[in-house]
């Protein structure tokens, strides 16, 4: 399926990360949006409001976060592409919600425009310390799938990827952002409505009184119907069965929630998606994401222009997380150096991934904001110096 | 389950000649029976009321769409055979909120109990109402929690006992009306669920009603509150209604409080007209695509 023209707005511009991000969701048909006042994501519901008009697109300003997020649910059963836009207070009322939707397995995109923490941080300034919430955040068993863009125009990219993939797995997805990415303003390159892929949603044609809103489909992603369209169907939050009933058996949690995770999981190899730079001879390799990847791109540079072997392993996908590629190249390189504007969360899966075949370095987020190149260009010289020590290229310190 | 019914069915078919058909068989979930409530409680009959609104208000069905909490009025919507949704506890108005933004062609319908609705969904009732959403918002009362096992509501009355209020409650409870009349609401009434006729006559003149509509439903709960206060079984609690029920059609919502087995006050309060979310919506997008064109 082609993006709808009108939504489109073809050309080159200079957009701020949260204007090309309301671009994006436009171009992948979004057409409602649940809001609630947030700093960092301000400028998002700003643009989208704009353009609502002239694309019958709709919205609403909820009362809270808890709200929105039930509000954007309820607009996607009817047939809307719907989203919502916040930041680490409102991603935490979220949560309920979060839960709800991987459990009615309701398509919807959740921007999360990352500001400090813990409670009230500074609503100003950037971090990456939701992507455990994340994928962690509301209670029970699930999995999700997680964008993390580093420039605007990988703010318009990234929200259509999301969009696709929560039609194609019937699941939320969250495009984990942050206030820097946000508010840098760049160029962004937006293709012709017919070079943009729209996922379609999966709809149910059979007869009314048929229709079973869990059944799963070959690939275990069970098509939908809108409301209103005369099939009378009953979904709830509780463990149900494939009518969508309610079952409060042991063997339909496992019946139920099982599929949840493995209709991810099963199809990582596909979802997962990681850029890498000069990674083939690399000895150290940079695992980076959202705008921390800027800054670990310069650090290789400089790194490589000085002799040493180092690549950068970018995570598109920080959900699923590229557990494979990090135990491939954990046995190809000595060493990985993670900088993230956090004290350690994606380093942990790095360590897991790595299975002890490598050295892990963690370059914490300090008072230096985003900009942190000379922490990673440290960070890659003491792990190349470390990993010569061991080899006896260079005797022990 | 299902060739024990159609074996019954038959049965009765070859002994009477009679169709075994539940005359509300349409709306309701029929291989979902039979349903979770306790004898004597309530609900029941405001589903019987709702499903009978329905017919009589002449929706269509496949355009009517029900959502419900948790509870036990949050059960209510994996019973009746409409576009239903059990969603989270106390959200069923902000996911509603949605579905009706999402496609304003729907009437949407919120049933659900008064600890769902009033005590953690209480935020989204007011506001709901403030913004005026088309919505019909059915709320159940039974002064209690009683899924959970009988605890203290926000409507519990005063010195009433509840398993979290051994000594009496001590909080003033909420007056169910007056918070839907003072937040904006164009259409309250409250009745008991002994008033079967006048709460389906309410419910289908809510039904037509274009903006916030809340009807509460008064409900015995003889399981938990009736138990734990001593008050006697389901019958008990019903002839309690007979008794003491006064019918004031258009009374100030602030008298609608309710004490300890004191008089409940029930009628139509409010029935007025103000312009709807999508209404003024509408009105704006309009306006907005004009200048942007």
């Amino acid at each position: 399926m082609k993006a709808d023209p009108k939504g489109v707005l073809t050309g080159s511009h200079t957009l701020l990360g949260n204007h090309a991000c309301a671009e994006g969701a436009l171009a992948a048909g979004c057409r409602f949006l649940g809001i609630y006042p947030i700093v960092p994501a301000l400028e998002v519901s700003q643009r989208y409001l704009e353009r609502a008009p002239a694309l019958d697109a709709t919205f609403i300003q909820m009362e809270d976060e808890v709200s929105v997020l039930a509000a954007v649910l309820g607009a996607s059963w009817t047939g809307k592409r719907a989203m919502t836009v916040t930041s680490g207070p409102g991603m935490s009322l979220m949560m309920e919600h979060l839960g709800l939707g991987v459990m009615l397995e309701t398509p919807c995109v959740i921007v999360d425009v990352q500001m400090t923490g813990p409670g009230l941080g500074i609503p100003t300034r950037p971090a990456q310390g939701d992507i455990m919430q994340s994928r962690w955040g509301s209670h029970g068993d699930y999995e999700v799938i997680a964008f993390a863009p580093s420039s605007p125009q990988e703010m318009f990219d990234y929200t259509v990827k999301a969009f696709n993939m929560a039609e194609r797995y019937r699941t939320p997805v969250a495009v984990m952002a942050d206030e820097y990415v946000a508010h840098l303003e760049e160029t962004v390159t937006i293709p012709p409505a017919d070079q943009i892929v729209i996922e379609p949603r999966r709809y149910y044609n059979g007869p009314p009184g048929k229709y079973l809103p869990f059944k799963r489909d070959k690939d275990m992603v069970p098509p939908m119907v809108d409301i209103g369209q005369g099939y009378r169907f009953h979904v709830t939050g509780l463990t149900h069965d494939d009518r969508g009933y309610p079952i409060m058996f042991e063997e339909c949690q496992e019946y139920n929630v099982h599929p949840l995770v493995r209709k991810i999981r099963d199809y990582a190899d596909t979802i997962v998606e990681v850029q890498e730079a000069r990674t083939e001879d690399a000895a150290i390799i940079v695992v980076s994401y959202g705008s921390t990847t800027r800054a670990a791109l310069k650090a290789v540079e400089q790194a490589r222009a000085s002799g040493v072997k180092v690549g950068s392993l970018k995570l598109v996908t920080v959900w699923p997380f590229p557990e494979k590629r990090v135990a491939e190249l954990a046995k190809q390189a000595k060493a990985f150096v993670v900088p993230e504007m956090n004290f350690g969360q994606i380093v942990n899966e790095v360590e897991r991934c790595s299975y002890g075949e490598a050295n892990v370095f963690f370059v914490p987020h300090g008072d230096k904001g985003v900009e942190n190149t000379d922490d990673i260009l440290a960070a890659i010289n003491r792990a190349a110096h470390e990993s010569a020590v061991k080899d006896g290229v260079i005797e022990g310190v | 389950m299902a060739t024990a019914k159609t074996a019954k069915a038959e049965e009765v078919k070859k002994t009477t000649g009679l169709e075994e058909i539940h005359p509300m068989e349409d709306l309701l979930r029929m291989d979902r029976m039979p349903h979770i409530w306790c004898p004597s409680c309530g609900i029941g009959l405001a589903v019987t009321a709702f499903t009978a609104a329905l017919e009589k208000a002449g929706l269509d069905p496949n355009m009517v769409s029900i959502v419900s909490g948790i509870g036990c009025t949050g059960r209510v919507a994996g019973y009746v055979k409409l576009d239903s949704f059990h969603t989270t506890h106390g959200r069923p108005i902000a996911f509603a909120t949605g579905i009706k933004v999402g496609n304003p062609k729907l009437k949407v319908v919120v049933f659900s109990g008064d600890g769902d609705l009033i005590a953690i969904g209480g935020n989204h009732f007011i506001h709901a109402a403030r913004r005026n959403i088309d919505m019909l918002v059915i709320c159940v009362n039974n002064f209690i929690y009683a899924m959970t096992g009988g605890q203290v509501a926000p409507t519990t009355p005063l010195t009433a006992f509840a398993t979290t209020s051994p000594y009496g409650c001590v909080e003033p409870p909420f007056n169910i009306p007056y918070i839907a009349d003072s937040s904006g609401a164009v259409y309250v009434a409250r009745w008991t669920a002994l008033h079967i006729r006048r709460l389906t006559k309410s419910i289908t003149e809510a039904l037509q009603k274009t903006g916030f509509s809340v009807v509460e439903v008064i409900s015995p709960c003889a399981m938990y509150y009736g138990r734990t206060n001593r008050l006697g079984d389901g019958l008990d609690l019903m002839r309690f209604y007979h008794d003491n029920v006064e019918i004031r059609h258009g009374e100030d919502t602030k008298n609608l409080d309710i004490g300890f087995q004191t008089k409940i006050v029930c009628g139509t309060f409010v029935n007025r007209d103000r312009p709807s979310y999508m209404e003024r919506y509408n009105e704006w997008a309009a306006k907005a695509k004009g200048a942007t064109k």
